[in-house]
């Protein structure tokens, strides 16, 4: 994502006013503020989330969680609770992963075209970073992160049925999550945008 | 002991139990049967807390399951084990995790005791040796029998039984059933099983209650099932060849 972004944005800012580090602070705030965060929370929807749907549905259907709640177990705070709090507290780590890993991609793709120099990349990444663009970035994971793994957990505990059932609720929580996460992201960016410019 | 007093259930418009009252005494096989959509399943539920009854009360040695609060419930379920149809195993833990796992969240007992008691109870069911296989690896009966051993693991004064032969083959119902059988009177549980395999019912039930269209019409032990002459729950059970001629071998 990373190596695409900062080719697209050289192509698009030709004019010999804007500097050339410029293109490296673009890639920056994108990668930080929009597409490690959501993109990622997108992929894991698409693979957490239809997981926690699916391993919840065949527990129900199968009647597993039947024979937690006989045994007196609250299963959906046994069964739905740990994820959430994984998902939670690593999901940040990964959009820091996936943030690290984009910007080392634009960084490998000037090295190895003339779009700007290695120099100017790691200039412009440096240049005036407005810290809070971390902590938005964190704010958006850990809700995502939130978003997913509830509404995912919560298709898959009350599926009804089959192991079509299963299928259906697996699709449901991966097209729900992915709904929440954008409009999640738009009332975030509404939110966070004004303490952004403020920070 | 387990009573069932004035047991109704509705979904929505729909009634399914129309005002069930029995009692199952320990030490013995108590078989509910009926025909597929009669209300067995629902009202094995509401006895186990799965389900809320609408009407009346489930009690467990005078003590009220229906009515009383989560604690209250919680302390009456580990005496509660539970064969299910298929018999919910965990498909992410092993054999021993299964059958160690009531023994994990209801007590605090040491490892070693838990891992002696788990292995009694394979020892019991015949699986000895099975500790590390996954449920994947099983087959339906052996199966079963991992969902008897966890079932009981815990000492549980009442077993429910839902459907323990359903796709198992002959042989294997009738080693499942005499495994119930026997766990019964050894350790002299309350067992319930729900069922509509007459072979079952003839081999191992003790006291039999029959139910058609949310009502009990029929009670009484095995010896008296010929004797019936209740047309519904003769329409069940000489619906089988085997029964008939059972019959005619009686007159």
């Amino acid at each position: 994502m990373g190596a695409v972004t900062t080719i697209q944005t050289a192509f698009n800012l030709v004019s010999p006013l804007i500097p050339k580090y410029v293109i490296a602070i673009v890639v920056r705030d994108m990668v930080l503020l929009e597409l490690s965060p959501t993109i990622i929370a997108i992929i894991f929807a698409g693979k957490v989330g239809s997981n926690i749907a699916g391993e919840l549905g065949t527990m129900r259907i199968t009647e597993q969680i039947d024979a937690l709640e006989v045994m007196g177990l609250n299963s959906s705070s046994y069964l739905v609770l740990p994820k959430v709090l994984a998902t939670v507290f690593m999901f940040p780590a990964l959009v820091v992963t996936s943030a690290f890993l984009c910007i080392l991609g634009g960084y490998l793709a000037v090295s190895f075209t003339d779009v700007i120099t290695p120099a100017e990349y790691t200039q412009g990444i440096r240049y005036q970073l407005n810290e809070f663009m971390v902590i938005f970035a964190m704010i958006k994971a850990v809700t995502f992160a939130f978003l997913v793994s509830t509404i995912s957990s919560f298709m898959g505990y009350y599926t009804k049925g089959g192991a079509l059932e299963v299928g259906k609720a697996s699709t449901s929580a991966v097209t729900n999550s992915v709904i929440a996460i954008l409009l999640a992201d738009y009332l975030l960016a509404q939110l966070l945008a004004e303490y952004l410019i403020s920070f | 002991m387990i009573e069932l007093n004035n047991i109704q259930k509705s979904f929505g418009e729909v009634t399914i139990l129309k005002g069930i009252n029995a009692t199952f005494k320990p030490g013995l096989v108590n078989m509910i049967i009926g025909a597929s959509g009669t209300g067995k399943s629902v009202l094995l539920k509401c006895m186990v807390g799965l389900e809320q009854p609408t009407v009346g009360s489930v009690m467990y040695n005078q003590r009220d399951f229906s009515h009383s609060t989560r604690k209250e419930q919680i302390d009456i379920r580990k005496d509660i084990g539970m064969l299910f149809q298929g018999a919910a195993l965990f498909d992410s833990k092993t054999v021993e995790e299964n059958v160690r796992f009531p023994l994990d969240i209801l007590t605090n007992q040491p490892l070693d005791e838990k891992l002696d008691k788990v292995n009694q109870v394979l020892d019991r069911v015949g699986l000895t040796n099975t500790n590390g296989k996954m449920p994947s690896e099983l087959s339906g009966g052996m199966k079963k029998r991992v969902g008897i051993a966890r079932a009981i693991v815990n000492n549980s004064k009442y077993l429910f039984c839902d459907e323990p032969n359903s796709g198992l083959d002959p042989q294997t119902s009738i080693t499942i059933d005499n495994l119930i059988k026997e766990i019964t009177q050894e350790y002299n549980i309350t067992t319930i099983v729900v069922s509509h395999d007459m072979n079952s019912v003839m081999e191992i039930g003790d006291y039999i209650m029959f139910m058609h269209q949310g009502l009990k019409l029929w009670e009484g032990s095995s010896d008296e099932i010929l004797d019936s002459e209740v047309d519904e729950f003769n329409d069940f059970v000489f619906a089988n060849n085997l029964m008939r001629s059972l019959k005619k071998l009686r007159k």
